[in-house]
């Protein structure tokens, strides 16, 4: 598969990274390099393989159903960059 | 450089609990070690306070006949990647500049109940993405150990800190994680002990996440011993990882019993990939030799699925990457980079924070992940996930442990492999496999290569079967004999 600058272009904007306009191409290339040596695997017959989510065999465990954690407002805000009134802030979101 | 920090951890224990020296002074040799050793920047933090604080606790205890467990007075040092309650975590990302986790890892909290004493927070690759240490926000670590004419080699990677620290003389041992190979690679590149325990044995709660799926922290340390101490204080069930397996914590060291009479040693024919070095492909012969001639019995075995390993981990890795890495969004924790909206922020704080590997990483993810394209490329990769993991389980009808090379290579020089993304990819050629299929795996140093330089090789076991592991990689250290750091010289 190989990859044009539009398309690295979107998945970048998915991820949220701005890439600079000059970078695409050479990013498009190494990620093309990388999703064409990926594809080796369609060779592989996998027709009635259940893929593997997890190589843990066990079922979730359940708990009770009570509140455990919490009130610790501050020790969540302690790291953010930005915080007021004891809540993160963001840039504007609404006109 | 003084014989305290030539100790191995079972020596220290045993010197610490026969009062001929004390924490504390155990400590200040490391942290005098740590200090003169500034140049391989395998540290990103040092915390000489609190581990003189934490030795003065476990000499009390110890005064007290309370010891508080098998590692009590040890120092050790701490991969960056694991969240420390006031200490600085890094992950060497710019992205997580300033964060100081108001809690503690599983791991590092069940290091510090049984009595180690940290010293400081190892450098890595950047959300340990990488395989050379070339990727961090900190700078390349240096391998202690030198290539011909004192060239600077990379100590592996992503756990190269860890394993720079400890081949050092750095401190007695270290935590690493390994995702694909972040232990093993690394151990075998700078001469000392790596294991990747079973994927569930440790907890990952309050370690930074690269894949949920096939992380797993584990210990690197000079001797199988020391591996074995150091995994039985880190492992166990952990009600905070629902991927924490409920099993029992076994006695480790006990099972370093020295003998694999009748042990079957599998050999997989598809590691002898092509263009294997010459010199690794007689190190395995050798290994080969030195298990037969203590008793046990070499089968060869067959996994069909090997050569798929390295694609479907470089599908299955960077998915799982681009989701865990959606969390840095520049309002929790870390940097933030202002913008005029709010994904403006995000975006302006996302290609500021992260490097040009991690980048690559996220965006393959995505990718992969993106509408139209999950079932060709994740879906398949999970399927021949399975066909890999029943290879495994198929040849461990027959066998006990496999034995492999862990690295195709020896330490290579800082700027090698940089252009090709998919070069440095190879280092983990077998390593991979086992860790899609959640098996342990050891490295163990074997042997030098040519230039001097070390070479280990890899023990892979059933799922929670370590002890197995670990006794045979015990018999491999001993045929292997390898001294050449030990006696604390570097070639």
């Amino acid at each position: 598969m190989s990859l044009d600058k539009e398309t690295v272009k979107n998945i970048a904007n998915l991820a949220r990274i701005k890439v600079a306009d000059e970078a695409l191409e050479p990013l498009a290339g190494e990620l093309s390099g990388i999703l064409d040596w990926v594809e080796q695997l369609n060779a592989i017959d996998t027709d009635g393989v259940e893929p593997l989510a997890s190589v843990v065999d066990v079922t979730l465990p359940r708990r009770t159903d009570v509140v455990d954690d919490g009130g610790c407002r501050d020790k969540v805000l302690a790291n953010a960059p930005e915080s007021e009134d004891g809540y993160f802030t963001v840039p504007k979101v609404v006109e | 450089m003084s014989d305290l920090t030539n100790l191995t951890i079972a020596e220290a224990r045993d010197g610490l609990d026969a009062g001929d020296f004390s924490a504390v002074e155990l400590t200040e040799k490391h942290i005098a070690a740590m200090e003169a050793a500034r140049g391989l920047n395998a540290f990103i933090t040092e915390t000489p306070e609190l581990a003189l604080e934490r030795a003065g606790q476990s000499d009390e205890r110890r005064a007290a006949g309370k010891t508080a467990g098998s590692m009590d007075g040890i120092p050790v040092a701490v991969k960056d990647l694991f969240c420390t309650e006031g200490v600085l975590t890094t992950a060497a990302s710019h992205i997580l500049d300033g964060f100081t986790p108001p809690y503690e890892s599983t791991v590092t909290q069940n290091l510090r109940d049984s009595g180690a004493v940290m010293l400081g927070k190892t450098n890595l690759d950047e959300f340990a993405m990488g395989s050379a240490n070339i990727t961090s926000h900190y700078g390349n670590v240096i391998n202690p150990w030198k290539g011909d004419a004192g060239k600077d080699l990379v100590p592996g990677g992503s756990s190269g800190g860890s394993a720079a620290a400890v081949a050092a003389r750095m401190a007695l041992g270290a935590i690493g994680t390994d995702t694909g190979g972040s232990i093993r690679q690394p151990a075998s590149f700078c001469g000392v002990v790596g294991m990747k325990p079973t994927y569930g044995r440790c907890s990952r709660w309050g370690t930074v996440a690269f894949a949920s799926s096939l992380d797993q922290a584990g210990p690197m340390t000079r001797t199988v011993r020391d591996a074995a101490i150091m995994l039985g204080s880190m492992a166990g069930h952990d009600a905070k990882d629902s991927t924490s397996a409920p099993e029992g914590v076994p006695d480790f060291e006990a099972a370093l019993s020295g003998d694999i009479r009748g042990l079957k040693v599998g050999i997989p024919n598809e590691y002898r990939i092509e263009g294997l070095s010459p010199e690794i492909d007689a190190l395995w012969t050798q290994g080969v030799e030195w298990l037969k001639s203590a008793g046990a019995e070499i089968v060869d075995v067959s996994l069909p699925n090997t050569e798929h390993a390295l694609p479907v981990y470089y599908i299955i890795a960077p998915a799982e990457a681009s989701a865990n890495l959606a969390r840095y969004d520049g309002l929790r924790y870390g940097l933030r980079v202002p913008g005029d909206s709010l994904d403006e922020m995000y975006a302006n704080t996302r290609s500021e924070g992260f490097g040009d590997e991690v980048v690559r990483r996220i965006l393959i993810g995505t990718y992969v992940l993106s509408a139209g394209f999950y079932d060709a490329y994740y879906m398949k990769a999970q399927r021949v996930r399975r066909l890999i993991s029943e290879n495994f389980k198929k040849a461990f009808d027959d066998v006990d442990v496999l034995l492999t090379p862990t690295a195709p290579s020896a330490a290579f020089a800082i700027g090698e492999k940089m252009d090709d993304p998919i070069a440095m990819y190879m280092n983990d050629v077998f390593t991979v496999p086992a860790s899609l299929a959640g098996l342990p795996g050891i490295s163990v140093p074997s042997g030098l290569s040519s230039d001097g330089l070390p070479l280990g090789l890899q023990l892979i076991g059933k799922a929670f079967d370590e002890e197995t592991v670990l006794r045979a990689a015990g018999v491999l250290e001993t045929a292997a004999d390898f001294k050449a750091m030990l006696n604390g010289e570097g070639s």
